[in-house]
């Protein structure tokens, strides 16, 4: 049975080698230990020495060849024997050897599930400091651990901080969502199909801020009714006056914009509301940025115009209306949808008229625009005439915002609304 | 127990021509002419398991270390086949031909080679850790001189035991500067252990030579005289010699149990291990000398020719069989699976093989 | 039930064995005529013979060896080491040969060893006898360590350790060779791999071994005393195998966890404790996982500066409150 002779592995690092010269031919008998030529390697040149007694039948690699390890030199066989082609090696191995099978009898860890990623954040933004028990009492109480004041090291959020916000009163933890079974419709045509729609981020984010905020922020409530007619008045005024000035890509200006602008001027006014509750102290903010709420399809967002106390009434709605054009287009930069001190809800387009919005934490209030409707109304002379009215809301964070000082707020916010013309002061 | 004084190593395997002085040896004569061939065969056997082994190596299929036997054949044979119920042995890393003298099957050996699961140690353990304790055989061990004192355990054991019996604790000649060693000649010297030390002298240990590493005038068992221990020195390309000079020490052993240091003359033909390149420190010349005129297969294949108890037809059979053995084992070798992941954690503790009503550790044992 | 001294604990299981198993030999230095250096084996050669118990000269790689090899073949040796820090001369054979042959020979042998001996520091000797290498014998697969740091744990643990048929490495402590405590007479054992707890709680956990477990049970009662902290203390008494379980059921339990050790700092068998437990227990954690170890450095020989050295009731309790904050 002929032998194929590859080239030898002779060092630990060869991959390849010369086959240098031949001391022997074709035909030739050799022994055991023979030397039948020099194969040149990474390291040195040794002599490739037989290891397998008989005669030369072939030689595949002439003088001078390079191979790499493994590939056929010669073939050594009986006198007469046929040399075998290279590629026809001696019988291939019977058995493959498997493939390391996958089975371990290393016991696995399995990975624990996964929990909610979003780390606890504190009022500031930071990333509060939390032990992992206290953060799962938390999870399980429904309590927001990196708004706690920690008591531990480094103010860090221990277990018996948790303890004790679980069992204070004012904030009765809700518990987990209730699925009550309801019955299908009677007549099996529903209103919509019975499903349980999966949450996405948003909805997640969004579900967990305004929690937060309902059960830790101790929200009151303030109204105030505006004559808008002055307003509309303006507005229509000023539209005309940019639309004149530079036709179709002119700006237009909205409600909104008006009241965003008002809001920052009674903001200068009342700068108290323009604050954030920080445990141990009250946060005053020397910038006014605005957020003001976009309908999205999936939920709302509240993309933020900073310094708005700095600009002008054209710039707000400028900037406002690119903000929404990102919001729509998820476009909006992490940056563009925080840092807010105060913010803005409307949702008068829709003819609501009027209403009392959840505080964006850490904001100090919420500001709710309801729609303007024509209503019969008192004016000075005690006359029923037909008015404008905006009804206004503001939900304040009785923390930071006493009511007075909201209904201050509200004052100047009513003031520069019924006079746009004190927003020039 | 006249001891020639030996000069420096290669000189001292002058050998005269003509049949070896030790053929009349009671120990020899009792041997009946199928025992003669079949130590003949069992030699030729390792020569040629050996031999095989260098391809597969150079195939790429054998990691690690691989150290040959051959040309220290007479050795292992010799003083192997000497050995009775009682009797068991010990060696360092050398140890196929050991391995395959006390029965081991070529197939097993060569598994364990390329690692693979049907390997006498399931591929745990390597070239270097064949064992066999069925049949007496304690490894195979890597570290230099550490199987010395195990040795003497395997005499203090068969001693406790009231056995007659002994250990043959073999290794080579860069052993005996370990520390490891001196302490077990002091024990072995001190406790009356029935242990025969075999240093296998082949004139290197790695790629330095006796005279460049020990500080002797050329005779490694004298330093037995230190310990007040029996010693001899011995030619060991002639398996008769062998086997007369080891027997007297087995004698001691079993009927005094007491120590003796063997000093066996060999050579070996290949590099320290596969990749040690040893042409660059000694001479091709000096190879070719024992391959010609030393070799010990050879000279018993001669002997037995002269003795008429083989023909030179029965000599080529033999190797030819012998060589076939040795290809159906590499194709063994090569047709076997591996070793699982699961069996990486297996036979560690004999309690977690084992677990039953009697084991009682419980707790974490492999960690993760 | 009596109470008797740790030493004559360990004496006593050696005796119960020897009587048990004829294949059970007492090996070291000093051990049969000289009665043991710290007298642990005193009375044994008298009542056994000269073959049961076996002075061997000052040779540990040479006489461990002998043990291991011996073992081989079904004797069962208890090994004297006359303080641990003389392992490292016969490391090869304790690490390498006993823990090895097992698995080299694919499962066909056995060493069915003890080596046994005080592993201490706290005793003026410096720094070369004052090792405690249970973490670095621990950390090679095919070997076993145990640390009993009482009474009856060390006659338990003995015993176990003769009985088992793998290579076992009990580490005892001069110190505590005097400690008094109850001890059955009869035929007891504690199995390896099993902690104990030595003292329940509920604000803290203290897992200790050999030794600290002493020292923590004192702090753990000024930690009670003067500060109202109800400490837990868990011995673990085996290092491996290692009881995982009551380690991490003592965590979830008080959520702040408190290790001390002899040991040195680095790698030491805390160190394992550590990284089990916030992998196992991360959620149950209220604070970061501490330790006391031995200050890192070789062992001072000025007595008063080697008691704060090691761990100490004053620098426990120190710690302890640290976690508690």
């Amino acid at each position: 049975m002929a032998e194929i002779i590859d080239m030898p592995k002779l060092s630990d690092t060869m991959s390849v080698g010369t086959l240098v010269k031949w001391n022997v031919k074709e035909g030739q008998t050799v022994a055991f230990g023979d030397i039948l030529g020099e194969v040149e390697t990474d390291k040195a040149t040794m002599e490739l020495s037989c290891t397998v007694p008989g005669t030369i039948l072939k030689i595949y690699a002439p003088a001078g060849a390079q191979l790499p390890v493994g590939a056929p030199i010669c073939a050594i066989g009986k006198a007469g024997e046929a040399a075998p082609a290279p590629g026809q090696a001696a019988p291939a191995p019977k058995a493959a050897t498997p493939a390391i099978p996958e089975s371990t009898g290393i016991p696995c860890v399995p990975p624990a599930p996964a929990a909610s990623a979003a780390p606890a954040t504190q009022s500031d933004g930071s990333r509060a400091k939390v032990s992992p028990y206290a953060k799962r009492m938390a999870e399980k109480a429904a309590i927001n651990a990196g708004a706690l004041a920690g008591s531990g090291p480094g103010g860090r959020v221990v277990a018996r901080d948790v303890a004790a916000a679980a069992s204070a009163p004012a904030v009765a933890a809700p518990a987990g969502p209730v699925n009550v079974a309801v019955a299908p419709p009677a007549d099996g045509k529903g209103i919509q199909p019975d499903a349980d729609v999966p949450v996405g981020g948003m909805r997640q984010t969004i579900a967990r801020r305004l929690l937060e905020s309902k059960v830790t922020v101790p929200h009151f409530y303030l109204e105030v009714e505006v004559d808008a007619a002055p307003l509309m008045a303006m507005r229509e005024s000023l539209n005309k006056r940019l639309a004149e000035a530079a036709g179709a890509d002119a700006v237009k200006l909205s409600v909104n914009d008006f009241i965003l602008k008002a809001s920052a001027e009674a903001l200068r006014r009342v700068p108290a509301v323009n604050a954030s509750w920080a445990g141990t102290s009250i946060r005053q903010h020397s910038a006014v940025h605005l957020s003001f709420g976009v309908a999205l399809e999936d939920g709302l967002v509240t993309p933020v115009i900073r310094d708005a106390h700095a600009k002008t009434l054209k710039d707000i709605a400028v900037e406002a209306k690119s903000l929404i054009g990102k919001a729509r287009s998820k476009k909006l930069t992490p940056n563009e949808m925080s840092g807010s001190t105060f913010t803005v809800t409307n949702l008068g387009m829709y003819g609501v008229t009027g209403f009392f919005g959840i505080i964006n934490v850490p904001n100090a209030a919420i500001l709710s625009v309801g729609a303007t409707i024509k209503k019969p109304v008192v004016d000075a002379h005690d006359r029923l005439v037909v008015g404008h009215r905006m009804v206004i809301g503001l939900s304040g964070d009785h923390r930071v915002v006493d009511g007075a000082n909201g209904a201050q707020f509200l004052q100047a916010l009513k003031q520069l609304l019924e006079e746009p013309a004190l927003m020039l002061i | 127990m006249a001891k020639p004084v030996v000069l420096t190593h290669p000189e001292s395997l002058k050998r005269p021509a003509g049949p070896s002085e030790y053929a009349k040896h009671p120990v020899n004569t009792a041997l009946s002419k199928k025992e003669k061939v079949a130590l003949y065969t069992k030699m030729a056997r390792i020569r040629h398991f050996e031999q095989r082994c260098i391809r597969v190596y150079q195939q790429g299929k054998i990691g690690g270390f691989l150290h040959l036997y051959v040309g220290q054949e007479a050795v292992a044979a010799g003083t192997i086949s000497l050995l009775g119920k009682h009797d068991h042995l010990i060696t360092g890393y050398r140890d196929h031909g050991h391995a395959l003298m006390v029965g081991m099957g070529m197939n097993e050996c060569m598994a364990e080679l390329t690692g693979k699961v049907t390997g006498c140690s399931q591929g745990k353990g390597g070239s270097m850790h064949y064992f066999a304790p069925d049949k007496n055989y304690w490894g195979g061990h890597g570290i230099v001189g550490g199987q010395a004192p195990l040795g003497t355990g395997l005499a203090y054991a068969v001693k406790y035991m009231g056995l007659k019996g002994s250990c043959l604790a073999y290794m080579g000649d860069g052993a005996v500067n370990q520390g490891a060693v001196h302490e077990a000649y002091n024990l072995a010297a001190l406790w009356d252990l029935p242990i025969i030390f075999v240093v296998e002298n082949n004139g290197y240990s790695m790629g330095t030579s006796q005279e460049r590493s020990t500080a002797h005038p050329g005779c490694l068992a004298k330093r037995a005289e230190g310990y007040g221990m029996a010693w001899d020195v011995i030619n060991g390309h002639d398996v008769y010699e062998v086997r007369a000079k080891t027997s007297e020490a087995l004698k001691r052993a079993h009927e005094e149990s007491r120590p003796t240091v063997l000093e066996i003359f060999t050579y070996r033909y290949y590099g320290h291990s596969m990749a040690d390149p040893d042409k660059t420190y000694r001479d091709k010349e000096e190879i070719k000398e024992y391959r010609e005129q030393k070799d010990p297969v050879l000279l018993f294949e001669k002997e037995l020719l002269a003795e008429k108890v083989l023909t030179p037809e029965q000599v080529q059979a033999i190797n030819e069989a012998a060589m076939a053995e040795a290809d159906e084992a590499a194709a063994f070798a090569d047709a076997s699976p591996d070793p699982t992941v699961a069996d990486i954690t297996k036979h560690i503790y004999w309690e977690e093989d084992n677990r039953g009503p009697k084991t009682t550790s419980r707790g974490t044992i492999i960690f993760e | 039930m009596p109470v008797i001294s740790y030493r004559e604990a360990l004496r006593a299981a050696m005796r119960e064995e020897l009587k048990r198993d004829e294949k059970v030999v007492l090996m070291g230095e000093e051990v049969a005529q000289f009665n043991g250096a710290y007298k642990v084996t005193e009375g044994l050669l008298k009542e056994f013979g000269p073959k049961r118990v076996v002075d061997t000269p000052i040779s540990e790689a040479g006489f461990i060896g002998l043990g291991i090899g011996a073992s081989m073949l079904g004797i069962r040796p208890v090994m004297e080491l006359m303080f641990w820090s003389f392992s490292y001369v016969a490391f090869d054979q304790i690490v390498n040969n006993a823990g090895n042959i097992r698995y080299m020979s694919g499962g066909l042998i056995n060493c069915p060893i003890v080596i046994r001996g005080p592993a201490n520091g706290g005793t003026n000797v410096g720094a070369t006898h004052s090792h405690t290498p249970e973490a670095i014998l621990a950390s090679h697969p095919g070997i076993k360590v145990v640390c009993p740091a009482t009474p009856y744990d060390a006659k338990g643990l003995m015993k176990a350790a003769i009985r088992d048929n793998d290579p076992v490495y009990v580490m005892e402590n001069t110190i505590l060779y005097n400690d008094k405590g109850e001890v059955p007479d009869e035929d007891y054992i504690v199995p390896l791999g099993v902690a104990d707890v030595k003292r329940a709680g509920t604000d803290l956990t203290i897992v200790a071994h050999g030794r600290a477990v002493i020292t923590s049970l004192k702090a753990a009662e000024i930690l009670e005393q003067e500060h109202g902290v109800s400490v837990e203390v868990v011995d673990l008494r085996s290092i491996r195998p290692l009881d995982e379980e009551t380690v991490l059921a003592s965590v979830r339990k008080t959520h702040r966890v408190l290790l001390v050790e002899e040991n040195k700092p680095f790698c030491g068998v805390d160190a394992q404790v550590a990284y089990l437990i916030q992998s196992k227990a991360f959620d149950d954690l209220d604070a970061p996982i501490h330790r006391v170890s031995s200050i890192d450095a070789p062992q001072i020989y000025c007595k008063r500066l080697e008691d704060q050295q090691l761990p100490n009731p004053a620098r426990v309790v120190a710690e302890a409150l640290k976690v508690l904050a």
